[in-house]
């Protein structure tokens, strides 16, 4: 008997000695777990290593500095291509800096959204705090390399950017001590209101319509048609419904009909007749593949268009090999500085569908 | 079987599947006869000549799809339907094994029906939106492989073995999951709407796109099934009396964060892992994301990494440059997260065709960020007129109702519109009203009610009256 009991006040004292460990790895929990064995308290490092957010009031900002002339060299080689040399680029993204004023500092209201004198929103035109450009700028930018900049090298941008609205001096060196009188002068500081109802679910509409049931409009009048020319600019409308069934998609390749098809439906495109290619074949792989991230039908955007690249290389022998080439392997300085990366994960079929494709102008 | 193995064999199967050149599917016989033809046939009768014209329109019709058919035809042209009259191939032959296709996908007769960019809406498809085709959507649902598209800087296959959740912050622990931990939680299984913000956002100045994918399609509406966002707080000691915002944030490389209002949507929002019975889908965010009913989509964070508790709001992003609503004033509205109630019509809608005057089921969808549906009207002449749907069942708080409402087409041109009224007996506005209140350059939540014109010749377009 003496055995068994000191054994078993060995083992609860193991158990206690479990349970002291496991407590002091949850890092003393007040009040017990509902859910014992599920989850673990998260390490002071780890916290670090995500919790990266600013806020206004500048919680969570890590210490640092860099300079407007620093941002510029960093805004050039990583994010000219895409916003323009001075953030006026309206190709890829929206522009970032336009439309704001000396006077706009002074009140923190920028007078353009008002008086409509600026066609579009830039950046500056709306964002209230530069916290937001901070942190947005080290979170999620470059584009394509996001989370690759320093907190040094995102001061440095972000006072790029305001110097782009002249917001500061061009010799300008913004810091974790400095960026709080910054913040007092941003054009739209004072642009924002929450005074709405629609933070809150139990919040006021601004609306309060009525549900009238007859007679309620004395002259029904249609204000707005999607006008001619752009009948068919979201693509043939017959090949985006069912091809059976009693809603059809009208053939907006072609004029309107001049009668009702009828119940045969004539006229229309019938089930066993068309299927819609356009999950397969080239030009699917080429937005499957990403190139369509690069690469638009007509427009330049990162890299040329497919009736650039078609018409420069029009009738040249050997252009399919060369291109081939090109995308496994990546290439730059034909179409400018901005390189292509290789795309090495292609199989050489579906390149080389890609390449003939594209010579052929995508068609 | 691999994830390539199950890809290859999918892509061999969609081969044989494809119809194109195989499947003998026979027309019916008022396919490649006139409407002259039938009205003289229906006037006078069936004489020689006239069978003689059905006959050769039958024979070439057939000559071409044919072609597999080794017995001259049994039956002459009038006395019926081939479709019946005629053996088809599925009922003569051998069909497929079980498991041909280990993931089923749908008949290739609905292969129209797919997510589809809106052309020159964004110009890079990694920040890009794929409209849902609610046009050929029934019930409630939207299929998994349907549910529309936002991504701010492309989409990823996390790998579930090695995503965590942190929560931090507020709280008296800050804790990591994994999601072996997140799955063995008490978890709920709701149906919500999502519908992103800037949804009909086009058409705030005028008409801008051809179809209700377009004007409406970045609305989804699944049964999600994760842990109550509540359970997962009190599990770390949340400090919800004076932490009533929450910073939610993505793990992919926009980093996505946006603050929720605890007050607000503590007690229904999910942190989810599944849509409609399975995992959820990368493109939605696999393998974790929030879901917080009746807000717009923007805040439904997809491949969520963090939850913070905090006192104030984040002014992130796509909070303080994106997502905000210019009004007349100049002034921009902040934080306004709330879908109101908005319905559409989706059968028939723009760009569609109807075959022939007589009877339709109407029908459409309706939903409200604030709670219930209560009601649907619907008009055929343009607003001047008003009947009540019927409301399938059931009926769910911020979820889409599915209305139907009978109707027999005279021929003549009809102005279609539908406007939901929902628990709190917010009635859906017109876009004149909306525009009287906040001007044109707002973007977001336009919940207008939407008109279809229906012209004689039975095209339907997208139009704005008043």
């Amino acid at each position: 008997m003496y055995r068994l009991d000191k054994l078993f006040a060995h083992l609860s004292l193991i158990a206690l000695a479990i349970f002291s460990a496991q407590l002091a790895g949850a890092q003393s929990m007040q009040g017990a777990s509902k859910f014992p064995g599920i989850g673990r308290s998260a390490t002071p490092a780890e916290v670090i290593a995500w919790d990266i957010d600013v806020r206004p009031d500048f919680k969570g900002l890590p210490k640092g500095s860099g300079s407007v002339e620093q941002g510029q060299v960093i805004w050039e080689s990583k994010c000219a291509s895409c916003h323009g040399v001075f953030g006026e680029s309206n190709e890829i993204f929206t522009p970032i800096a336009g439309g704001t004023t000396a006077d706009d500092i002074k009140t923190g209201k920028v007078a353009s959204l008002t008086d409509r004198k600026q066609p579009q929103r830039t950046t500056l035109m709306k964002v209230p705090t530069v916290s937001t450009l901070w942190d947005y700028i080290y979170r999620a930018m470059p584009w394509n390399a996001p989370r690759s900049l320093t907190p040094d090298e995102t001061y440095a941008l972000v006072a790029f950017v305001l110097s782009l609205g002249e917001i500061v001096p061009d010799d300008f060196v913004l810091s974790n001590t400095n960026i709080a009188e910054v913040q007092k002068k941003m054009p739209n500081r004072n642009g924002m209101t929450r005074n709405h109802g629609f933070w809150s679910v139990s919040g006021k509409p601004d609306i309060n319509s009525q549900a009238c049931m007859n007679n309620c409009v004395k002259f029904v009048q249609v204000g707005s048609t999607l006008p001619d020319f752009a009948r068919n600019a979201h693509g043939n409308n017959a090949e985006q419904n069912r091809l059976y069934g009693p809603y059809r998609g009208s053939d907006s390749t072609k004029p309107p009909l001049a009668k009702l098809p009828g119940s045969i439906g004539e006229g229309l495109a019938h089930a066993a007749e068309t299927h819609a290619a356009s999950t397969k074949g080239p030009a699917a792989l080429f937005k499957n593949e990403n190139c369509s991230a690069c690469h638009a039908p007509n427009a330049k955007l990162v890299g040329p268009s497919i009736a650039d690249i078609s018409t420069k290389y029009q009738g040249q022998s050997g252009a399919v090999d060369k291109l081939m080439a090109k995308v496994k392997n990546g290439g730059s300085g034909v179409w400018g500085s901005i390189p292509m990366p290789p795309q090495s994960q292609l199989s050489d079929e579906d390149r080389k569908t890609l390449v003939v494709w594209v010579l052929s102008g995508g068609k | 079987m691999t994830k390539k193995q199950i890809e290859l064999s999918v892509k061999e199967v969609s081969v044989v599947e494809k119809p194109a050149n195989r499947a003998r599917l026979v027309k019916a016989p008022e396919h490649f006869i006139s409407q002259e033809l039938i009205a003289d046939i229906n006037a006078n009768g069936l004489d020689e000549t006239r069978r003689g014209f059905l006959r050769k329109g039958f024979f070439s019709a057939l000559g071409g799809a044919a072609a597999g058919l080794a017995a001259p035809m049994a039956f002459a042209a009038d006395e019926g339907d081939p479709a019946i009259l005629e053996k088809q191939e599925w009922q003569t032959t051998l069909g497929k094994n079980v498991a041909t296709m280990p993931y089923g996908v749908p008949s290739v007769y609905e292969s129209n029906l797919i997510r589809r960019e809106s052309p020159g809406l964004t110009r890079v498809s990694a920040a890009s939106v794929a409209f849902t085709p609610l046009q050929g959507l029934f019930g409630t649902i939207t299929p998994n492989g349907l549910h529309f598209e936002r991504h701010h800087q492309g989409w990823y296959n996390l790998n579930p073995e090695t995503h965590r959740l942190m929560v931090n912050g507020m709280v008296k622990n800050a804790r990591v999951f994994t999601m072996n931990d997140l799955m063995r939680l008490p978890s709920v299984s709701r149906t919500h709407f999502i519908e992103c913000g800037a949804n009909t956002g086009l058409e705030w100045g005028n008409v801008a796109v051809p179809t209700v994918q377009y004007t409406h399609g970045m609305l989804s509406c699944c049964e999600f099934t994760g842990v109550p966002l509540k359970i997962l707080l009190e599990e770390c000691g949340a400090d919800l009396k004076k932490g009533k915002f929450m910073l939610a944030e993505g793990g992919d490389g926009s980093g996505m964060t946006r603050t929720i209002n605890l007050e607000s949507c503590l007690d229904d929002t999910i942190v989810a892992w599944s849509m409609n019975g399975e995992m959820l889908r990368p493109e939605n965010g696999f393998p974790l994301r929030l879901v917080v009913p009746g807000v717009q989509g923007v805040s439904w964070v997809k491949w969520l990494r963090r939850l913070e508790v905090g006192d104030m709001p984040w002014n992130a992003k796509d909070e303080a440059v994106h997502y905000i609503e210019l009004m007349p004033d100049g002034m921009h509205r902040q934080y306004a997260s709330i879908q109101e109630c908005k319905s559409v019509i989706t059968t028939p809608s723009g760009g569609q065709q109807l075959l022939d005057k007589g009877f339709y089921n109407v029908s459409g969808m309706a939903w409200s960020g604030r709670g219930k549906i209560k009601r649907v009207d619907v008009s055929f002449d343009g607003g001047n007129n008003w009947r009540t749907a019927r409301l399938e069942t059931p009926i769910l708080t911020k979820s889409i109702t599915r209305f139907n409402i009978d109707w027999v087409w005279d021929g003549s041109p009809a102005i279609l519109q539908s406007r939901a009224i929902d628990d709190t007996g917010y009635v859906q506005p017109s876009i004149k009203m909306l525009r009287d209140a906040r001007g044109n350059r707002s973007i977001y939540h336009n919940n207008a009610i939407q008109s279809w014109k229906l012209d004689s010749n039975g095209e339907v377009s997208n139009v704005q009256v008043g």
